[in-house]
């Protein structure tokens, strides 16, 4: 099949001699959302970067439309500009106005025309109903906000696949609604993510896959269903019945 | 039994009154009481001057406004040279020096921060000048370079103005301590950003340029500020090689009528040069910190 947009096989990550990822293999497909559920330390985030080459693997292989990212000809600034990711902590930058938060990657990465791309990601603040807010400075938002024109942030570059690393954890209970059906509509309208979350019920309706890590060994995938109502492992309906 | 405190089971009302002795700090009274231990403290202070013994003869050798005037405005005849011209000397060479030592510090925290492995040599150099013209003492330095240059007999290099040579020694050992304030401010920029910026795309020099350094400029000037400060006075270590500075003019002033109230001269005006900045440096450090308060809540 050529519509694999991420494939992980076997990838092994060590941080000194500790084994963050103990040989995980993943498929992402074009339209395709994917939930990595899994206890804190499991190795949820660690994945997430090596998906994006913010981490070097330590075995295993990633690819990325078939190309692996091995290949020493291969520029990780390039691979990142087809990856949106975006942060538990939002990260977004504080010396810039919403708007110019937005346009730096386009502008500076992809070296789009300003004008252009300035149309394009007040459109995209338009969606989050944040246009009003384009000239505002990110400590004047509140989380939710924040983290929403993080999303946006990542979208005006157009990625490919959009990585997601418990983009809810931070924030306020009351917060968390706002950000989630952001990335509900982006499921409907067909946006490839692979989402790191805590957040079940959200990753029950919107995951086409759901997948189980549990100390950098992914235990178990399957559907929504499969996991939540028939999980094959102990330890996936263990962990299931401490969260619930 | 009760965790903890037992409860106060009595319904007196507790007493918020400060002790009667101490009520002089308390609210508008503290302006008063911190107005009469200046006037207080200042008094003391001053008296020195006039009850001490050699009061009289200090005041006369330090405050003499006769003196004072003949330093500053200098007299020819007699070979004094005017403070007020010395100092328009130590004025350009710390302008300078501050222009150099600004180019100069950033690019060695650049180089050091750098991760080409081609400019391995680089990072080794730069790390190495840094240890070398922080351990060294100005004065050396001035030494060094002052009498050095010259007697390397090398084209231009070897012909200039001691006041030139002060700048030298001046930019040579404060962008060491600069380059280590920018790169100190560098590295207090949260890894969040960078790796914000990676996943962009950006490409470690413009993450550096857009999202780092921006950043890192505000944690940097008061800092940066204070080692200008620093360097301004500094401009008078220029005196030992003869060059004619404020203080050079206030020591041939002294020697020429046996009275230091050049000397004072030297140091007010030494005074009115950086208390703006210093000044100017605690306001941006007090703005940062109302800032940060505000930014944690």
């Amino acid at each position: 099949m050529n519509d694999v947009v991420l494939e992980l096989n076997a990838v092994v990550k060590r941080f000194d001699d500790h084994e963050v990822l103990r040989g995980v293999s993943l498929q992402l497909r074009r339209h395709e959302v994917v939930c990595l559920i899994g206890a804190s330390g499991s190795g949820k985030s660690t994945l997430l970067r090596c998906a994006n080459m913010l981490e070097t693997i330590d075995g295993g292989s990633v690819s990325l439309f078939g190309q692996s990212l091995l290949d020493p000809r291969v520029d990780p600034d390039l691979v990142r500009r087809h990856i949106g990711m975006v942060f538990q902590s939002f990260n977004l930058f504080p010396h810039l106005s919403v708007l110019d938060n937005v346009l730096l990657g386009p502008v500076r990465a992809l070296k789009r025309k300003k004008s252009d791309a300035r149309d394009e990601a007040l459109a995209l603040l338009d969606r989050i109903g944040l246009r009003d807010r384009a000239d505002d400075f990110p400590d004047h938002l509140s989380g939710g906000q924040q983290q929403r024109v993080a999303i946006v942030r990542s979208l005006a570059m157009r990625p490919d696949l959009l990585l997601l690393d418990e983009v809810t954890s931070a924030l306020d209970p009351t917060l968390v609604g706002e950000v989630l059906d952001l990335l509900s509509d982006l499921a409907n309208q067909g946006t490839t993510m692979l989402i790191a979350t805590h957040e079940m019920n959200f990753a029950r309706d919107v995951a086409h896959q759901i997948a189980y890590l549990d100390q950098g060994v992914l235990v178990e995938q399957g559907t929504p269903d499969q996991i939540f109502n028939a999980a094959q492992h102990a330890s996936t309906r263990n962990f299931l019945e401490r969260v619930r | 039994m009760t965790l903890g405190f037992d409860a106060d089971t009595s319904n007196e009302i507790p007493n918020l009154f400060a002790p009667r002795r101490s009520r002089i700090f308390v609210g508008r009274r503290g302006v008063v009481a911190s107005t009469i231990s200046c006037v207080l403290i200042l008094g003391i202070v001053v008296s020195v001057l006039f009850v001490a013994p050699g009061g009289a003869s200090f005041r006369h050798v330090f405050f003499d406004p006769h003196e004072m005037w003949v330093a500053w405005v200098g007299d020819p005849r007699r070979g004094i040279l005017a403070i007020k011209d010395g100092l328009v000397t130590n004025i350009w060479m710390f302008l300078v020096s501050e222009v150099l030592v600004l180019f100069l510090g950033l690019a060695l925290a650049w180089t050091r921060m750098s991760q080409s492995p081609v400019l391995l040599p680089f990072r080794i150099l730069a790390t190495a000048y840094t240890d070398i013209f922080r351990g060294i003492p100005l004065l050396l330095v001035v030494f060094m370079v002052g009498y050095g240059l010259p007697a390397l007999q090398f084209g231009f290099l070897s012909s200039q103005s001691f006041a030139i040579y002060g700048v030298i020694s001046l930019t040579l050992t404060y962008s060491a301590y600069v380059s280590e304030v920018f790169r100190a401010g560098i590295l207090s920029v949260p890894n969040g950003q960078l790796l914000a910026a990676r996943s962009l795309g950006l490409t470690h020099a413009s993450t550096m340029r857009r999202v780092t350094l921006p950043q890192a400029i505000r944690t940097v000037i008061p800092p940066l500020l204070n080692d200008f400060i620093s360097l301004q006075k500094d401009t008078a270590l220029v005196s030992v090689l003869g060059a004619v500075e404020a203080t050079r003019a206030a020591q041939i002033a002294v020697s020429v009528d046996f009275n230091e109230s050049g000397l004072t001269v030297a140091a007010l005006f030494f005074l009115v040069l950086t208390i703006p900045m210093t000044r100017f440096t605690d306001h941006l450090l007090e703005k940062d910190r109302a800032r940060r308060l505000v930014s944690s809540l």
